[in-house]
């Protein structure tokens, strides 16, 4: 079956990459300067203390039987100890992802919703003013800083005219609703909370939009391109001229093949949306996993930074896995052979 | 040849009369048609031949309304496909012409067929664009004209995508689509040039059979002189975007009168005796963007004389043959065998 062949090799792959990015990580944080354990104990703290905290950290063993350590331990799932809230990092991740991963989708809902029809349209009136429109406003996202707009943003609605929230995920007030999938839209209307659901929704806006314009304008432009190129084809002309409707020789015939080429931006896009993610966290308060890495960045938490690194790159290998499932689902060729 | 009213007198399947058009470019107008005028006689052959880029796919296209939007000009002259004047019709009126009342066989098979929609999906939907059935009985159609077309085991072809066929099994099933809705005039714009040659006559029949059986009229258009002369009834030479001379096929072959046509008929492989080297016509197809004085074919005619590089040849003679030449059927010096074949 294709479908094994297409998945078992990513999951081997997937072991090498975590394996490898752990031996990096991990030598980074012992190359960097900075004392973690003095970074934990404080400046005052005296040189007794400072040797108790090493041993509790595993530091004062050698630098060979903590890695062997480090990577037993990830191998069963333990990410160590964050420095910083004591707490397992891998109890962190669980905490903080979902909020990402809900940031994450609903920008790339908005981009795929709106940037999918534009680029489509402004293929098919070529030149005319919607293609005008539309090349402006995706160069405009891809170049457009993310921190400027977002801030922008927050001006506009949330500071000047109050329309809507400026930061977090839930209104000061509101309970969260229990948590099942940690996505707060689907939990609240699980559980009937729609008071939630509601606030959720008006916080996610702002946010969720920044992180999609960026990628809407790639998507818009990458749709743009290879409909340009699939309207050249001579099945184009075969289905003109056998009569077939404009929208359907369009959407059935023409943007189904375009779509082809553009899974792998897709892809691409899927990743710049994470980094743009930590970005737009930051701005917007959102306690996601960019807020989280960024403050344990600034604490030195190796262990913190070193679990959400292998968290990011399992992320990009399961990405690149749905781009090959996707290529499958869309082009025949490869799914019948 | 008057075509006044809505109504064709005549049963005209396509009456194109003086059609002129160019393209605009930056280095300035490409005049792609002069003065073309073709009429095509319900459950008539037709065979337009002549070089390449001598405008035979722009006549048929800018008939059918398949010429780029807005690259193109009219001139002058006018269109009538079985009554309706399609240069003055918008994309959607042309569309519910396309398929039903005109059909266009295309070049090249390869790529023509939706890469990612089977074969029958891509044929059913132009049966259910164009009549009133649903999917069972377009399927049922589908296959019919499939099998017709020689493909065994068609309910098998349907479900297959276009990248499982060869490139003569993809033509067939273009073939099936242009016959699917019954056009009455199907366009085979050089439907065997990217084929194999053993693969050619086979697929020529097949249209030719069909149309024949189902009161179809046809175009067959080719660079290829041999190719259609034995399918067609009437035979159209074009150069350089102007009928130079049009007549019964055999009269055509026989007693060509145009030097251009002359050369064409020389350049046939069974026109040539064995040991004979194969002729070229010298000289290429001259730049429509600034097109010689007088005729056309001046530069590369060995019959030119004064005037033709002056004045422009008008289409002569009775309806039986006509010739745009100053000195029409001079020199007829073709190899014994030539028209007897
Ligand atoms: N879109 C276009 N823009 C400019 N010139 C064109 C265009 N389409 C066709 N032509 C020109 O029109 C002439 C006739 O082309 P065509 O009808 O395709 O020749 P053929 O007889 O080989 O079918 C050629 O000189 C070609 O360059
Ligand atoms: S008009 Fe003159 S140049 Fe043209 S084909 Fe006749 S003889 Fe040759
Ligand atoms: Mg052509």
């Amino acid at each position: 079956m294709a479908i094994t062949r297409i998945i078992v090799p990513r999951l081997i792959l997937l072991l090498f990459v975590v394996l490898g990015v752990a031996v990096i990580t991990f030598t980074i944080s012992h190359l960097i300067p900075g004392d973690p354990a003095r970074m934990i104990a404080g400046d005052r703290a005296s040189a007794e203390t400072l040797e108790n905290v090493r041993r509790n950290l595993g530091l004062d063993r050698p630098v060979v039987e903590q890695f062997t350590i480090y990577i037993g331990n990830l191998l069963q799932g333990d990410l160590g100890t964050s420095l910083r809230t004591n707490r397992p990092v891998a109890a962190d991740i669980r905490t903080f992802l979902p909020a990402t991963l809900e940031l994450g989708t609903v920008a790339l809902f908005i981009a795929i919703c709106l940037g999918v029809p534009l680029g489509v349209l402004s293929a098919v009136y070529k030149d005319g003013p919607i293609d005008q429109i539309a090349r402006t406003v995706s160069v405009c996202g891809i170049s457009m800083p993310v921190f400027w707009f977002g801030l922008i943003l927050i001006y506009v609605f949330y500071a000047k005219f109050q329309i809507l929230p400026g930061s977090g995920r839930l209104a000061m007030g509101i309970v969260a609703p229990e948590r099942i999938t940690g996505f707060l839209l689907i939990d609240s209307l699980l559980q009937g909370r729609f008071d939630a659901f509601r606030s959720a929704l008006y916080h996610i806006i702002l946010p969720g939009f920044v992180l999609a314009f960026a990628n809407m304008g790639v998507i818009t432009r990458q749709i743009r391109a290879s409909m340009l190129d699939v309207l050249q084809e001579d099945y184009i002309r075969t289905a003109r001229a056998s009569g077939l409707r404009k929208g359907m020789i369009i959407f059935n015939y023409a943007l189904r093949n375009a779509l082809i080429p553009s899974i792998t931006l897709l892809g691409l896009a899927l990743g710049d949306l994470l980094y743009g993610a930590v970005l737009t966290e930051t701005i917007f308060a959102w306690p996601g996993m960019g807020t989280y890495v960024v403050t344990s960045i600034q604490t030195l938490d190796f262990p913190a930074i070193m679990g959400f690194t292998i968290v990011a790159s399992i992320g990009y290998v399961l990405i690149n896995l749905l781009v090959d499932l996707a290529y499958m689902l869309a082009d025949p060729q490869i799914r019948e052979v | 040849m008057m075509t006044t009213g809505t109504a064709e007198p005549r049963g005209q399947a396509l009456a194109i009369n003086n059609l002129s058009l160019e393209f605009p470019t930056f280095s300035g107008a490409v005049k792609a048609l002069d003065d073309v005028s073709i009429s095509v006689g319900k459950a008539e052959i037709v065979g337009i031949v002549g070089e390449s880029g001598c405008g035979k796919s722009v006549t048929t296209m800018a008939a059918t309304g398949l010429l780029p939007k807005g690259r193109y000009r009219v001139t002058g002259g006018t269109v009538r496909l079985f009554g309706h004047s399609t240069l003055s019709m918008d994309d959607s009126q042309l569309q519910d012409l396309r398929g039903k009342v005109v059909s266009t066989i295309f070049q090249e098979p390869m790529n023509a067929l939706n890469p990612t929609i089977r074969i029958g999906r891509q044929l059913t939907d132009v049966i259910m664009r164009h009549e009133e059935v649903g999917p069972a009985d377009a399927r049922r159609i589908a296959r019919d004209i499939l099998a017709d077309m020689l493909i065994g085991e068609p309910e098998r072809v349907m479900n297959l995508y276009p990248f499982e066929l060869s490139g003569g099994m993809r033509q067939r099933v273009l073939i099936a689509m242009a016959f699917s809705c019954n056009p009455g005039l199907i366009i085979a714009d050089e439907p065997t040039t990217a084929l194999d040659v053993t693969v050619q006559a086979v697929i020529l029949r097949l249209i030719q059979n069909r149309a024949r059986r189902t009161g179809t009229a046809v175009i067959f258009i080719s660079h290829n002189v041999a190719v259609v002369s034995q399918l067609c009834d009437r035979l159209y030479v074009m150069y350089a975007g102007r009928i130079v001379e049009h007549g019964a096929t055999r009269t055509v072959l026989e007693t060509p009168q145009h030097p251009y046509t002359q050369a064409l008929l020389r350049c046939l492989p069974e026109r040539v005796a064995p040991k004979q080297e194969l002729e070229a016509i010298p000289g290429a197809v001259p730049n429509l963007l600034q097109p010689p004085s007088g005729c056309y074919f001046q530069p590369r005619c060995k019959e030119a004389v004064e005037q033709c590089r002056s004045q422009t040849p008008q289409l002569t003679g009775a309806d039986g043959q006509q010739v745009a030449c100053w000195r029409r059927g001079v020199a007829v010096e073709l190899p014994e065998q030539g028209g007897r074949r």
